[in-house]
């Protein structure tokens, strides 16, 4: 009984802590920094890679097939392993997680580039030739315009794993918020780190998936106020 | 020596297959611990998601776990749960990996249900079969195909994810990787380029083998448009899916019927 009730006077261990946070606030923003920058650069780099990829894919239909076939295996490939594969030859840092997580983040915007640009009606592509637009005009005021839900589907799912995966850095000590979920775990399993890394990751997923929904639809007004 | 030289040697040393803690050990317990999670998955998604395609609601709620699980990091899940009442060892690990089953499985089982004809649901109506038996008989199989592309998904992930238990000594193949990371990049980049590649080696051929048994399981009437309609699950297309429409039937059956067309 005693043993009880010392056990649950214990301060311990809580799941969070604003002394915590407090306290390490240096380190936790430090953290977030890291964290925000290498998801923003990754997406970006992912973009401007992708972006052709995908144009090159819709126009020639006979590369469509290998390029999706090769993001779908490199997909499938475990982002340890795809760690583990750059590792020995980019060293330990940033870069290597960068190279990474722009890998997987180009996977999911070219696939969902291509799905946009392959959904844009035959009829418009038609008309469009009909008044003369070239391939390169045809692309670019009607095609991407049409196209962009799908490329900001891609890009708000790119991001939003990216956040998630960019935590795997840990394994060559650059995780952003990573690190100080997994020094949590390591500091005789300290919850309340654990949780401020775990909440604010979930946090900046957010944040930046709602900053790229807004921007898509700053960017196509027209689909405003259509039922979807 | 370069680190692909190393990792031949390190790959041909029978002692490192054999040891305890060596390739075949981590290949089992990979192995053994992604069954039990995509098990587990199973069991909890594929009767909720059928249950929600066969009534017809909570498709919102689908999304919205499939966006919410996506957010967070495989990492928090494995260093959270063994603080839980579940402990450290194996069953946490287990959970944390089946929570990154379900949403393909519990997408592609609702949308299965859904995509079903309403002619072929009218019909079974018509012929006074009650909702249960409406949902075994008729939507059940017609959703197989889906059902089969949402485990391929899942099970590809779970394997690919199990790899990251290592970060919690939770065993698996990582566990290579992760000790070879330990040793410093010089001495060990031998074994962790061998252990990236046992993870990626194992992950394309569950991928492969699971897209086999998808082709077997699924009818062959259903089989013709195979790979040609968007995919209920390629890659992790059952999230992108569920991401980008609505998940009612509406827009889907109609890209169903434009892509059957072409």
């Amino acid at each position: 009984m005693s043993f009880r009730l010392s056990y649950r006077a214990d301060p311990g261990n809580p799941w969070f802590s604003w002394q915590y946070v407090r306290d390490n606030s240096d380190t936790i923003l430090a953290a977030v920094r890291e964290h925000a920058s290498l998801t923003a650069r990754a997406v970006l780099i992912a973009a401007l890679v992708a972006l052709p990829l995908a144009v090159v894919a819709y126009w020639f239909r006979t590369l469509a097939g290998p390029i999706l076939a090769l993001t779908g295996v490199l997909y499938t490939i475990p982002s340890l392993a795809l760690f583990a594969f750059l590792a020995p030859y980019l060293g330990i840092g940033a870069i290597t997680v960068l190279s990474v997580v722009v890998l997987y983040a180009l996977l999911v915007i070219v696939r969902n580039a291509v799905a946009g640009l392959n959904q844009v009606p035959p009829e418009v592509r038609d008309a469009a030739e009909g008044m003369g637009y070239g391939r390169w005009g045809r692309l670019f005021r009607i095609e991407l315009p049409l196209a962009l839900p799908g490329i900001l589907t891609g890009l708000r799912l790119a991001t939003v794993s990216t956040v998630a995966l960019v935590t795997v850095g840990v394994v060559v000590g650059r995780g952003g918020l990573g690190q100080l979920i997994f020094a949590g775990f390591q500091n005789n399993f300290y919850k309340a780190q654990i949780m401020t890394g775990t909440l604010l990751c979930v946090l900046l997923a957010l944040v930046l998936d709602l900053i790229l929904a807004g921007v898509g639809l700053l960017l196509t007004p027209w689909l405003r106020g259509r039922p979807r | 020596m370069n680190p692909i030289g190393a990792a031949v040697t390190w790959l041909n040393d029978p002692l490192n297959w054999t040891n305890p803690g060596g390739v075949l050990d981590r290949l089992g317990e990979h192995l053994s611990m992604s069954a039990a999670a995509v098990l587990l998955g199973c069991l909890v998604a594929w009767p909720i998601g059928l249950w929600l395609g066969h009534t017809g609601r909570g498709g919102g709620a689908v999304v919205l776990i499939s966006n919410l699980t996506l957010a967070i990091p495989t990492l928090a899940l494995l260093t959270i749960l063994p603080l839980t009442f579940l402990g450290f060892g194996r069953p946490s690990v287990v959970v944390a990996l089946a929570v990154f089953a379900v949403p393909p499985l519990l997408a592609n089982a609702y949308t299965g249900v859904r995509q079903v004809d309403p002619e072929a649901r009218d019909a079974a109506r018509g012929m006074g079969l009650s909702g249960g038996q409406l949902l075994r008989r008729v939507e059940l199989p017609l959703a197989v195909p889906y059902l089969a592309a949402g485990f391929r998904t899942a099970a590809v992930q779970v394997v690919a994810t199990a790899a990251l238990a290592s970060f919690v000594n939770g065993g698996g193949l990582g566990q290579i990787i992760r000790a070879g990371f330990g040793l410093d990049i010089a001495a060990g980049g031998g074994q962790i380029l061998a252990g990236g590649l046992l993870v990626a080696v194992l992950a394309l051929l569950v991928e492969a083998i699971l897209a086999l048994v998808e082709r077997v399981v699924t009818p062959r009437p259903l089989r013709r448009t195979r790979g040609r309609r968007e995919p209920p699950g390629g890659g992790r297309g059952g999230r992108q899916l569920t991401r980008s429409g609505t998940p009612g039937g509406q827009a889907r059956s109609g890209t169903w019927k434009r892509t059957v067309d072409r």
